[in-house]
């Protein structure tokens, strides 16, 4: 029962992965190559998903689509969690302080703007492209894991054998790196899943707006975006890059919980 | 208080009118862009004239549905022997919809307006060679500088409307002009509603009421036209729909012609877009089939040239930028461009240019010209590309009629200098003769398709959907209008 979650999530999210790194040595076709005369193409042994309406392989689409959406959400995070964790923990050493307001009322007013309303600031000074989504996304990921070490790190703050470190001499940032970090490690990865599938979302919705990554480079937001119109006539076109994003979030998000109660020592006890 | 009596008796008139009998006289039209303001004279928007021209506003003369010039304010009129002085008679009885007559100090004022030093007119140019306009026993007499052919063509304009001095203050808000039909209301961002003019001096007209729908999206436009809330969609924006919409009975399409040229504008100033030879590259490189095959479903006509291939002046040019990427290799290795170059590529909303734009990317990188893409919104592309002449190469319709003669202007955004097309559109505009103004149109659209100054792509094609019901709209685009003067229902 235990890896009841973990594993499709691992499986699902591991196909996406390898689809990903795949499309960096081979596709099986070029998805610069545009041959008007061959769109539209159903499913067939040489398509194996069909053409779109530029008379690109779906196939090979998706995967550098994966590769896109993928690499967006993952420097994001990185972003996120670079910046967010040491806030986080730098408010919960000089809890009640000024320095502790400070970064914690500034996550407040960053956490209020909606990651799409960053982006299109962004956009607006410095023109749209993947690298300003991942700007957009990697802000809006910030304060949560601030917040999310921070409140973990109070906890442990008052714990005996923090205690017992500053007893030995240890300065407010030694402990927070030595032990504190540590221990919060695992919240931290299971929350850096679920904000991984969120950046997919988000790489997908900036894309769909035309704010994320810019034509050639696939994305399947505007493989979806594209597809708007055909949506009648051509289903298959909106129904592929609408399930790679539905399969690729929900399997991070069933990873993120199966990791949480593999990784959380209460509930795995109490199994 | 006059304006609500009116609306009054329109209410009544309607009333009437619906429980006499059942046939339709109101119709909701869509659009894909609301007009900034509705002063045709103080904008350049092509929306602006789309929702006024010939319906709130009338000039002296006007296009008819084929693109001719006919008369409008101006009943009739006499050129002098020497070409210098028009004398216009106009109309008997006209009125604004103010009530205030029309008359030919309206015209002076119109035109002087227009002229002035400080005027915001989008079209100056039309105006630049009439030396003055004066009001003799109630006719307009309009001195020219030179001898001009184009004028009765000029005064046709959406831009050379005639507006009163009593409501000029107002015009991009409440609209006030001579038209068959009256601005009734304007919700922002939604929709913009017309009434009938009872006092018009001009044909009845059948509608009572017109209303022109703001929808950006193509999918919504799209459902919009199928839940039956629009009657019609003049300029439909995604051609792939259209086989859909014509299948159905409900529906009628309707394929015509419009003024745009599209064209791979280039920046003839930006290295090394300037040296012909690449030029003459990316000409070679482009699959014009292709682009009107995956970016507008086969709607549209190639061109060689910037000019359209209904006008009567037309030479199919098309041959001297054939296909062929081979050529365009060797032409680059000629202009030393071997290794190829990497060049910008701003791309304004619509299809025609989003669409047209990543096929003409992957048909550029196919000879070694690599292209960054950038999406802009029009205000962005007005800036940056129209005057800030910060791009590399973009792709725009240019929807005026007969607008050849912005390639003598050097400060044009693709600044295109060559002192002898700029000498022969001067020669043009000072000749009267039909035969030989024809043959220095010709010469002019050879001189620009053999300097390559722009990628000539295709004509615009005007992809039109209506209730089946629905007749009397135009199925061309001689100008940028919807003309609803002939617009009825059919019972």
């Amino acid at each position: 029962m235990k890896l009841r979650s973990l594993l499709p999530g691992a499986v699902l999210v591991l196909l996406f992965f390898s689809a990903a790194l795949v499309s960096y040595l081979w596709t099986p076709f070029d998805v610069t190559l545009i041959d008007i005369k061959s769109r539209f193409q159903s499913s067939s042994a040489v398509h194996w998903l069909g053409t779109d309406h530029y008379g690109r392989d779906m196939l090979s689409m998706l995967m550098v689509g994966a590769r896109t959406s993928i690499a967006v959400a993952i420097v994001a995070v990185g972003i996120g969690m670079l910046v967010g964790v040491p806030l986080g923990l730098a408010a919960a050493a000089n809890r009640g302080r000024f320095l502790d307001e400070f970064i914690m009322r500034g996550n407040d007013l960053v956490f209020a703007f909606p990651a799409l309303l960053i982006a299109i600031m962004i956009t607006a000074v410095y023109g749209a492209g993947a690298l300003n989504a991942i700007i957009a996304i990697g802000i809006f990921n910030i304060p949560v894991f601030a917040r999310l070490s921070r409140g973990a790190a109070l906890s442990l703050w008052k714990r005996d054998f923090i205690l017992a470190a500053r007893a030995a001499g240890k300065g407010a940032s030694r402990i927070s790196v030595e032990h504190i970090l540590p221990n919060i490690m695992n919240l931290l990865i299971v929350q850096g899943t679920i904000q991984f599938s969120l950046g997919i979302l988000a790489e997908a919705g900036l894309s769909f707006v035309g704010l994320g990554a810019q034509p050639p480079i696939p994305s399947w937001g505007r493989m979806l975006a594209d597809s708007q119109t055909l949506i009648m006539t051509e289903p298959q076109l909106a129904l592929y890059p609408g399930l790679a994003i539905l399969l690729t979030v929900l399997g991070l998000n069933l990873l993120g919980d199966g990791l949480r109660d593999w990784l959380d020592p209460r509930l795995r006890r109490e199994r | 208080m006059k304006t609500i009596n009116i609306s009054r008796a329109l209410v009544l008139a309607l009333f009437v009118a619906g429980s006499a009998h059942a046939a339709k006289t109101d119709v909701t039209l869509g659009m894909q862009l609301e007009p900034p303001n509705l002063d045709p004279t103080g904008g350049a928007a092509a929306a602006i004239d789309e929702v006024v021209y010939a319906n709130i506003f009338e000039g002296l003369t006007r296009f008819g549905p084929d693109g001719s010039v006919m008369p409008a304010l101006a009943k009739t009129w006499t050129i002098s022997e020497d070409g210098l002085t028009y004398t216009f008679e106009l109309q008997e009885g006209v009125t604004f919809h103010d009530n205030s007559t029309f008359d030919a100090d309206d015209v002076k004022f119109s035109i002087d307006r227009a002229m002035a030093e400080d005027s915001t007119n989008a079209q100056k140019q039309l105006f630049a060679n009439i030396e003055s306009v004066e009001n003799v026993d109630g006719a307009a007499v309009i001195k020219l500088k030179t001898a001009d052919g184009n004028l009765l063509f000029n005064l046709a304009w959406g831009d050379a409307v005639m507006v009163a001095p009593e409501s000029v203050e107002t015009l991009a808000t409440a609209p006030i002009g001579t038209g068959p039909f009256i601005f009734k209301n304007w919700v922002q961002g939604s929709q913009i509603e017309l009434e009938k003019n009872p006092a018009y001096w001009g044909e009845e007209i059948a509608l009572e009421k017109a209303t022109f729908k703001f929808i950006s999206e193509p999918t919504a436009a799209f459902a919009a036209m199928m839940a039956g809330d629009l009657d019609a969609f003049p300029n439909y924006p995604a051609p792939e729909n259209l086989a859909q919409l014509e299948a159905d009975p409900r529906f009628a399409v309707v394929l015509g012609s419009t003024e745009g040229e599209t064209i791979l504008s280039t920046n003839n100033k930006q290295p090394p877009l300037d040296n012909v030879l690449v030029r003459q590259a990316i000409a070679h490189a482009i699959d014009r089939s292709a682009i009107i095959e995956g970016a507008m479903y086969g709607y549209g006509t190639p061109i060689g040239s910037h000019f359209a291939p209904h006008n009567p002046a037309y030479v199919d040019l098309t041959g001297n930028s054939a296909y062929d990427p081979e050529k365009s290799k060797a032409l680059l290795k000629e202009a030393g461009m071997e290794d190829g170059f990497t060049t910008t590529l701003k791309l304004p909303p619509p299809a025609y240019a989003r669409r047209g734009g990543e096929i003409i990317a992957a048909q550029l990188r196919a000879v070694g010209i690599s292209v960054e893409i950038s999406n802009l919104e029009w205000a962005q592309w007005l800036e940056q590309v129209f005057k800030g002449k910060d791009f590399g190469l973009t792709i725009v319709s240019h929807t005026e009629p007969m607008d050849i003669g912005i390639y003598a202007k050097p400060d044009y955004y693709f600044q295109y200098d060559n002192p002898t097309l700029q000498g022969l559109m001067v020669d043009y505009n000072a000749e009267t003769d039909t035969a030989k103004r024809t043959e220095i149109l010709q010469q002019a659209q050879k001189i620009i398709s053999e300097d390559y100054v722009n990628g000539y792509l295709f004509q615009l094609a005007k992809t039109g959907v209506a209730s089946s019901k629905l007749k009397g709209l135009w199925e061309n685009s001689p100008t940028q209008a919807n003309d609803l003067t002939g617009v009825y229902w059919e019972d």
